[in-house]
């Protein structure tokens, strides 16, 4: 139990997945001009991570280790993510129509967001059991979320601003997002 | 031949990846922290992209236009599967210092951008020369961002065993996560100050 919290807490804060490791920055600068977008897009990320990194595990467990052929876990893992956000939205669209008009921009953006194939290498570098790999992907799409919303407020508050001319748009983002690097260093001192 | 020239020029400046583009920023931060990394990174990924543009512009008379995207990411995969091996069998250090960024070439978004925007319309020609000017500008653009970084941060440039400390003080924080996002911020917004974005 003691584990599955330290391996949430360090995925969540101390090692966050975008402010410390430097994954996923596409989305978190692309879509982080609006807070509500953001916290869709850190939900849909979340729940994409969970259901992937379940898929992977079997396929790893049950796929490549019986075989030895664990070096083409790239091309596995790349297959897997893809099609489980195709199925995701399929299904959503049919089931869900309230849910995908809200959702259904981002689900194929997340299909090149190197933040999922990330969580699932890590699993499976660290060897992670299957309540263990759930555990790191949910606190690395917390994560994700709670970085994404903090720098989506951040740059809502900045729009207001009179900001040098040189400074506006990305340059001031990426500034805000290393003062936000740096209070998350702050965390290190948990770990 | 003028168009093959700017096709190979463009990727250095006019549309750097990095800077003009903002693509494939997650290696481009995170491996910036000293140059000899920078270097690395930059041959692992001007493989795969050189590779996989110019096997999809080969192929691409025979590619369905509704299944593209999965067959091109299944080729990227296959690039980046052979680079790990060969990364793992002749550089034992790199692949420790690139860690999970070599694998995650697989979702830089330069190289599934190039092979959309580019390689699966033109000759291979055209594309060698497109993926070669873009790698060209990744490598500038991160190796320039290394210098600072490693300058700032350690004192000094080492690169393959030589070390020269030049500043009498450093900033270990311009080698974490913060230096990396402000570095970038700042040479951005000279580069806007210049008009050149």
């Amino acid at each position: 139990m003691e584990n599955l919290l330290s391996i949430f807490l360090t995925s969540m804060l101390i090692n966050n997945i975008v402010l410390t490791r430097y994954i996923g920055l596409c989305p978190f600068f692309g879509i982080s001009r609006n807070l509500a977008n953001s916290g869709m897009m850190g939900l849909a990320v979340t729940f994409v991570m969970l259901g992937s990194c379940t898929v992977t595990w079997f396929v790893n467990q049950f796929l490549l280790a019986p075989f030895g052929v664990q070096y083409m876990r790239i091309v596995a893992f790349i297959l897997v993510i893809a099609s489980f956000v195709q199925l995701v939205e399929i299904i959503m669209r049919k089931a869900l129509p309230k849910f995908y008009s809200a959702f259904g921009i981002y689900l194929p953006l997340i299909t090149t967001n190197c933040a999922i194939l990330a969580v699932n290498l890590i699993n499976f570098d660290e060897a992670y059991s299957l309540p263990a790999s759930l555990v790191n992907a949910l606190g690395t799409g917390l994560g994700f979320m709670l970085a994404i919303c903090l720098l989506a407020g951040l740059r809502e508050r900045l729009e207001s601003e009179e900001l040098p001319r040189s400074m506006r748009g990305a340059p001031i983002a990426f500034i805000s997002a290393g003062l936000l690097a740096l209070a998350f260093q702050g965390f290190v001192g948990i770990g | 031949m003028p168009e093959l020239g700017w096709e190979l020029k463009k990727g250095l400046a006019k549309k750097n990846p990095i800077f003009m583009l903002m693509l494939g920023l997650c290696p481009f931060l995170a491996i910036s922290t000293s140059v000899e990394n920078a270097l690395g990174m930059s041959a692992a990924f001007s493989f795969v992209l050189l590779g996989s543009c110019l096997l999809v512009s080969c192929i691409r008379r025979w590619v369905p236009r509704n299944v593209r995207i999965p067959i091109f990411v299944v080729i990227i995969s296959g690039f980046v599967t052979v680079t790990e091996l060969l990364v793992r069998a002749y550089s034992p250090t790199l692949r420790e210092r690139l860690g999970i960024f070599l694998p995650l070439i697989t979702v830089n978004c330069i190289v599934l951008g190039r092979i959309e925007a580019f390689a699966s319309r033109r000759s291979p020609l055209e594309t060698v020369a497109d993926a070669l000017g873009m790698a060209g500008g990744f490598c500038l653009a991160i190796t320039s961002v290394a210098l600072i970084r490693e300058l700032v941060g350690t004192g000094g440039i080492s690169f393959f065993g030589h070390t020269w400390t030049l500043l009498a003080q450093s900033i270990y924080g311009f080698q974490l996560s913060p230096g990396g996002f402000i570095v970038m911020g700042v040479i951005l917004a000279a580069l806007k100050k210049k008009g050149v974005i």
